[in-house]
């Protein structure tokens, strides 16, 4: 089987700024003030995804989970290491995809889809399908901007979802979809990992996470602090613990605001 | 166990990006385009006859004061339609460059969560521009014609090269520029400045000719900015053709070896972009994180 997605000691740094304008600088410099400092986002981190595989990722709130999920869409680039991906890619990055605030739905639909690579042709076959799963009736030509984020993730998911992607990135979409979405939610990604697809699936819900995937990586700060097996890998974060348990029956696929 | 195996290479994610790609994802581009041009005029009762009231008022202004007040018209033959086209590339050229400047921090809402040549921003900049300069085109060609203009082949060349040299420049500008203005708005601002100096760097509000006069033998220094050859070649195509016998044909000055210089003007611009598109690369790999 070949390999889907391979880091090789990726880090990704980020620069905080303090001071923006000519006056500030000049003021902190003189004042012997730090400007600017570096973080790292992503500290060398490797693995490798195999095709097909389904991986959890897991981590605290900052640990760079929407940074590692940015870097493999191809959003950003690593500043240092390899990061290589096998065919397409499609997916959702922190609850929503891109869209523009003062377009419709149906024109953001339309633009999306187009991002993500599909033709013109692709897109006309595939468009009902989309308006269908999004479920969005007449809100779909009122602008974007003035949808809730369940209803932008549900414009995202759906056209995300209907890329012929050999990759699927899915970041905390069930966090902030209603029960009926999350569960065609579920059904479309257990489809994906059925068809033999790679799964990147971001949840702070155990219980999705034991249902969906097959293996778990963890990251701590941005490092790699676990791969492996998903039950070890929930346990190595204490999401196992007592407090937890009681909310879990209840929402067993990822009520994880 | 697994039906689903592509054969893709394994390459880096954000691999096929640059100006290149953008031209190969033309269904992309062309929504990209077609929604700058609803958008531009969102809301607006006039909606896009401003991009034709916005020129056609600075004609005015210019044919007033320096046309009637420092009584060009008396020196320059169709001064009117001399600056007309100059005008028109003008147009092109500072609109490509400042709405090309600002494209991408307008289209931050995209560039921090979808994958995509980012170049596509700037270059959607300069083909919305471009669809502008059309109906001016027609609007400058029933002037000439009225003048008693024909078109002739070797003008038309001409044409078609002054919109790849300001199609060129400007998306060379457009490209350095906006990435470097998401790290400082001031790029914005320096842009406008910029804009200011192109109208009185081109022959449009006086005739190549008082160039020639005042400079000499050193006005070829004057044709190293392409914006001139542009505006030169433009004014080759109309300008050109609508004098009133060889007493007024000898009036309307042209430089020598135009077309080569236009030719010259073209590579350097082209090179230009090359450059440009080095230095977004490079920027553009911090430009997500600044948003």
């Amino acid at each position: 089987m070949a390999a889907s997605i391979v880091l090789e000691n990726v880090s990704k740094t980020f620069t905080l700024r303090y001071h923006r304008t000519f006056k500030e600088v000049t003021v902190a410099k003189v004042r012997g003030h730090e400007t600017s400092e570096n973080f790292k986002a992503i500290d060398d981190v490797s693995f490798t995804v195999e095709q097909g595989e389904s991986i959890g990722l897991m981590g605290l709130n900052g640990s760079g989970k929407s940074t590692l999920l940015k870097m493999i869409n191809g959003v950003m680039r690593p500043d240092e290491g390899n990061l290589l991906t096998r065919g397409r890619i499609a997916g959702l990055i922190a609850t929503g995809a891109g869209f523009h605030p003062q377009l419709t739905g149906r024109d953001n639909l339309v633009l999306n889809a187009a991002i993500l690579g599909m033709s013109e042709r692709e897109l006309q076959r595939k468009f009902d399908d989309i308006v269908e799963f999004a479920e969005l009736g007449r809100t779909l030509d009122a602008p974007v901007g003035h949808y809730s984020s369940g209803q932008k993730a549900r414009l995202g998911f759906a056209v995300a979802i209907h890329v012929d992607s050999d990759i699927f990135l899915a970041d905390e979409v069930l966090a902030v979809g209603d029960k009926p979405f999350r569960v065609k939610c579920i059904q479309k990604m257990t489809e994906i990992r059925k068809s033999g697809r790679t799964l990147f699936y971001v949840s702070h819900s155990p219980g999705s996470v034991k249902r969906m995937c097959d293996r778990v990586i963890v990251l701590e700060n941005g490092r790699l602090g676990f791969d492996g097996d998903p039950d070890a890998g929930i346990h190595y974060l204490h999401y196992d613990g007592d407090d937890l348990a009681g909310t879990e029956t209840d929402a067993q696929i990822g009520n994880d605001i | 166990m697994s039906e689903h195996v592509t054969d893709a290479p394994l390459k880096p994610p954000s691999a096929d990006n640059g100006l290149l790609a953008v031209f190969q994802r033309r269904y992309l581009l062309r929504l990209l385009v077609q929604r700058e041009i609803s958008a531009r005029y969102q809301g607006s009762f006039l909606g896009i006859l401003w991009s034709y009231i916005n020129p056609l008022t600075q004609f005015f202004i210019y044919w007033g004061v320096i046309g009637i007040l420092f009584n060009l018209h008396a020196n320059v033959p169709n001064f009117a339609i001399h600056l007309f086209a100059a005008l028109i590339l003008v147009h092109f050229f500072t609109e490509t460059f400042g709405a090309g400047t600002r494209s991408i921090m307008r289209n931050k809402a995209l560039v921090v969560k979808m994958a995509m040549p980012r170049e596509m921003f700037p270059v959607a900049t300069m083909l919305v521009s471009l669809y502008h300069v059309v109906p001016q085109i027609v609007i400058l060609a029933v002037a000439c014609v009225l003048t008693g203009w024909m078109p002739d082949l070797v003008g038309m060349g001409c044409l078609l090269l002054a919109l790849a040299i300001i199609a060129a420049v400007g998306t060379a500008g457009a490209l350095l520029f906006s990435a470097a203005n998401v790290f400082f708005r001031d790029f914005g601002n320096i842009v406008n400045v910029f804009n200011n100096f192109v109208r009185f760097g081109v022959p449009m509000l006086y005739p190549y000719s008082m160039v020639e006069e005042r400079f000499g033998r050193f006005s070829h220094y004057y044709l190293l900015n392409p914006l001139s050859d542009a505006v030169l070649l433009f004014q080759r195509a109309f300008w050109v053709g609508t004098a009133d016998g060889p007493e007024e044909r000898a009036k309307m000055v042209m430089p020598d070896h135009l077309i080569l210089n236009g030719f010259l003007a073209l590579g350097a611009c082209l090179v230009l972009l090359g450059i440009a598109q080095i230095v977004f690369s490079k920027l553009e790999n911090k430009i997500p994180e600044r948003l």
